[in-house]
């Protein structure tokens, strides 16, 4: 077995010393989108070049966008970082490094290793149900290009958003799973993104997850960093649930505080669909969630719920918007904030509920703690109604802990300290409480008490396996 | 009249008393402030091993601000005066250190904390006791059957205790989930203010029975209260009147009678006059 030391992966370096943070990227696109495109998959080739001019046009975006308020990327993209546009094979044994072994979870198990599917001969996976297709993106686009072709794009090519057009241009594989017409997976798949290097490094990957009609799934995606150098990973992840589906999605990040984790999620629903989505940040350094979920069919159900835990000089920015297309969904959105320290959090709230979309309901709730002066929370809802019969509100929060409470418990003997902590700890309780996979959600609870206790160590490798 | 004098020698003086209880808590000259606001004026009691003291007084007297102080809560300022526990200084101590030195408040307006089961919080709080004690953690099954028992003993329903610490309770709820916590913890100077209130008749039967059961003679209970009617469930060896932030009048529980029928005019105007 090859020692992690040993490996050095970029092949291509950037100077950065050019124009604007952007330039170094044109120029890199201009000189290498053949050897780009060479080790990608026609499929996601076809609309590279429109994602390259669109990201030329929109550049990085900065906190002087609307949506990008509350995350500014200036200090984290200035950094120098590696590529691996040639796909260089990456030695590294997932299990060795995490020793995944997922006690009680019993999930199909997958790597994503930077911004490449890594393939692994798990003999868990082979019990997959018929039709099930899971594995490289880039892989199964030439395998099932009539598959993917109908997806592949289809939710990130029109938004008009920097990064996404940036990994639109870079992205060469990622993670892909379908589950066809009325097959429903018997045990949680389980993605897990490690990033690992030995120089500073960047990694754009592009997940996608395609549900037929009556299908049920849920994934549960892990994030990961293992060498200290400093990492910034720009995923987008594209969701299309077809009719009476149901798609649980579960993010766990727990990376080290310099990476710079920059996520989009989005998600189309259609009739009759059932989506839960739980993205729940434990240790971080700077990191931007953008999840869209377009309600397009008829008596949906969505439940978005999200928290996170910061302290020191982490980041966390959760832009999260849900567009009722269609009438009589059920929407309802649950984000909990623990900041500490100099830590900053932000929150979105975009609620669209389209004209058409009659009998709506959409509630919307964002809830903060500030344990120290110096953490900072910024939280917007942003609702714009245009149907009359519907039943929609929010509310956000920013406190303290409760003092009384506080008082209360330490006058029964519970210390100071175990008080905050059980305060803390209930406090996110009811985002805990929409993990619908027991055994997650024993490990999760384990893990936020372990957080909150400050006894987290994030270069443990896969918290939620061990 | 020296009203003073005449708090301090309460234990010689008491026709009631024949014991000699250790002294388990002592308050002499004891002034607090909450909010810059002087409300304990020069309080002075005692408080002796087997004997339960009641306190009464008109509203806003420092009642509350008495049990708040002993129980150290933060918001609340000592000045003046020393309040000593078991001979150690208590004022010296933090709240949780009083809890598991064996002082217990049951609050006049209990604490919600939603996302905190009963369980929990009852755990933690016997281990944390038990921690301090030097002890081991409480097993599952005798936790289990020690919360049966003490749930037994105030008649709590069960389902309450599978909530959230308070959470939704009714007023009474609340009370009698003081007690039951109480008898969890089992302290050995419990302070009830107003338990009584907002206890339906029967209520306030079980929860005084609860209280006289889990009375030992090493051990003694301060009950603030504003009806003698409480007073025939729990027998005060002690009634004590607190006025402007001091024990203005003391007596037997003949004085709760008194003060039921005579209100406490006649209480302001003595301490008037010997202004
Ligand atoms: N946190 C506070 N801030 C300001 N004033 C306070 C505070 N707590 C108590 N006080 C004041 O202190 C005085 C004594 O209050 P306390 O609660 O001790 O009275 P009490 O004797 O218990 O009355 P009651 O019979 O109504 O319960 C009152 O005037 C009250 O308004
Ligand atoms: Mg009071």
């Amino acid at each position: 077995m090859e020692t992690i030391k040993n490996v050095s992966v970029p092949e291509v370096s950037l100077s950065g010393k050019l124009e604007g943070l952007e330039q170094q990227y044109i120029d890199l696109y201009k000189q290498y989108h053949e050897q780009i495109k060479q080790h990608s998959a026609s499929v996601m080739n076809l609309s590279r070049d429109v994602s390259f001019g669109l990201f030329e046009q929109l550049g990085f975006p900065t906190s002087k966008l609307e949506n990008y308020k509350y995350t500014d990327l200036k200090e984290p993209l200035s950094g120098e970082y590696g590529l691996n546009l040639n796909r260089l094979k990456i030695p590294v044994n997932p299990y060795e490094v995490f020793k995944c072994d997922v006690p009680g979870i019993h999930s199909y198990l997958y790597f994503v290793v930077n911004d490449g599917f890594y393939p692994v001969n798990d003999t868990r996976n082979e019990t997959l149900p018929e039709g099930v297709i899971i594995g490289s993106l880039s892989q199964m686009a030439e395998v099932h290009p009539e598959l993917i072709e109908n997806y592949y794009g289809k939710l990130s090519n029109t938004k008009k958003d920097g990064l996404v057009a940036f990994n639109g241009a870079f992205a060469q594989d990622g993670f892909f799973m379908y589950v066809p017409k009325n097959v429903q997976l018997d045990r949680p798949v389980q993605l897990i993104n490690i990033m690992r290097s030995d120089v500073d490094f960047m990694a754009n990957s592009h997940n996608l997850i395609i549900l037929g009609e009556g299908a049920k799934a849920q994934l549960l995606v892990c994030d990961h960093t293992v060498d200290d150098v400093r990492f910034l990973s720009n995923r987008v992840t594209e969701v299309f649930i077809g009719e009476n589906a149901t798609y649980e999605h579960y993010k766990l990040e727990n990376t080290h505080t310099k990476t710079t984790n920059l996520s989009t999620l989005l998600i189309d629903q259609q009739a009759s669909s059932n989506v839960l989505g739980n993205i729940i940040t434990l240790h971080n350094g700077v990191t931007r969630n953008t999840i869209e979920i377009d309600i397009d069919g008829e008596n949906c159900e969505t439940l978005l719920c999200g928290m996170a835990i910061a302290d020191k000089k982490q980041q966390v920015d959760n832009f999260t918007s849900i567009i009722h297309n269609q009438p009589n969904s059920n929407s309802r959105e649950l984000f909990k904030y623990v900041l500490d320290d100099m830590s900053k959090g932000g929150f979105t709230g975009k609620l669209y509920v389209a004209r058409d979309a009659q009998k709506t309901s959409a509630f919307q709730t964002n809830r903060n703690i500030l344990l120290n002066k110096s953490a900072k929370m910024r939280t917007k809802p942003q609702l714009e109604i245009y149907a009359d019969d519907v039943k929609c509100s929010h509310g956000a929060t920013i406190g303290q802990l409760d003092e009384t409470a506080k008082f209360y418990m330490q006058s029964r003997g519970i210390p100071e300290k175990e008080a905050r902590l059980l305060l803390m700890y209930a406090f996110t309780g009811d985002v805990i409480e929409n993990i619908r996979i027991d055994a997650l959600q024993d490990r999760i609870k384990l893990l936020v008490e372990k957080r909150l206790r400050g006894e987290l160590s994030n270069y443990e490798g896969c918290v939620i396996c061990q | 009249m020296n009203t003073t004098n005449n708090n301090q020698s309460q234990a010689q003086t008491s026709p009631l008393l024949g014991r000699t209880g250790e002294p388990l808590l002592t308050i002499k000259n004891l002034h607090a402030n909450v909010n810059g606001k002087e409300i304990l004026k020069g309080l002075d009691l005692t408080v002796r091993q087997g004997e339960i003291h009641a306190i009464m007084g008109p509203n806003g007297a420092g009642k509350s601000t008495l049990a708040s102080v002993l129980t150290g809560n933060p918001a609340f300022e000592v000045t003046h005066g020393s309040v000593t526990f078991y001979g150690k200084d208590l004022l010296e101590l933090s709240p949780e250190q009083r809890a598991n030195e064996g002082i217990f408040l049951s609050f006049q307006y209990p604490v919600e904390i939603p996302g905190v089961s009963m369980v929990n919080f009852m755990r933690t709080a016997i281990n944390e006791q038990r921690k301090y004690r030097g002890l081991d953690q409480i097993s599952a099954t005798d936790f289990l059957r020690l919360m049966r028992e003490k749930k037994e003993l105030v008649e709590m329903d069960n389902k309450l205790a599978n909530r959230s610490v308070n959470e939704g309770f009714s007023g009474g709820e609340k009370k009698r989930n003081e007690i039951f916590q109480m008898a969890m913890l089992d302290p050995s100077l419990s302070i009830l203010d107003e338990t009584d209130s907002g206890l339906d008749i029967d209520a306030l039967r079980i929860v005084a029975n609860g209280v006289n059961k889990l009375k030992r003679p090493d051990n003694a209970s301060i009950v603030i209260t504003h009806y003698q009617r409480l007073l025939d469930y729990i027998i005060p060896d002690f009634v004590h009147v607190l006025y402007d932030g001091k024990i203005v009048k003391s007596g037997t529980k003949d004085l709760a009678f008194e003060l039921e029928e005579r209100g406490y005019d006649w209480i302001k105007q003595e301490v008037e006059e010997t202004r």
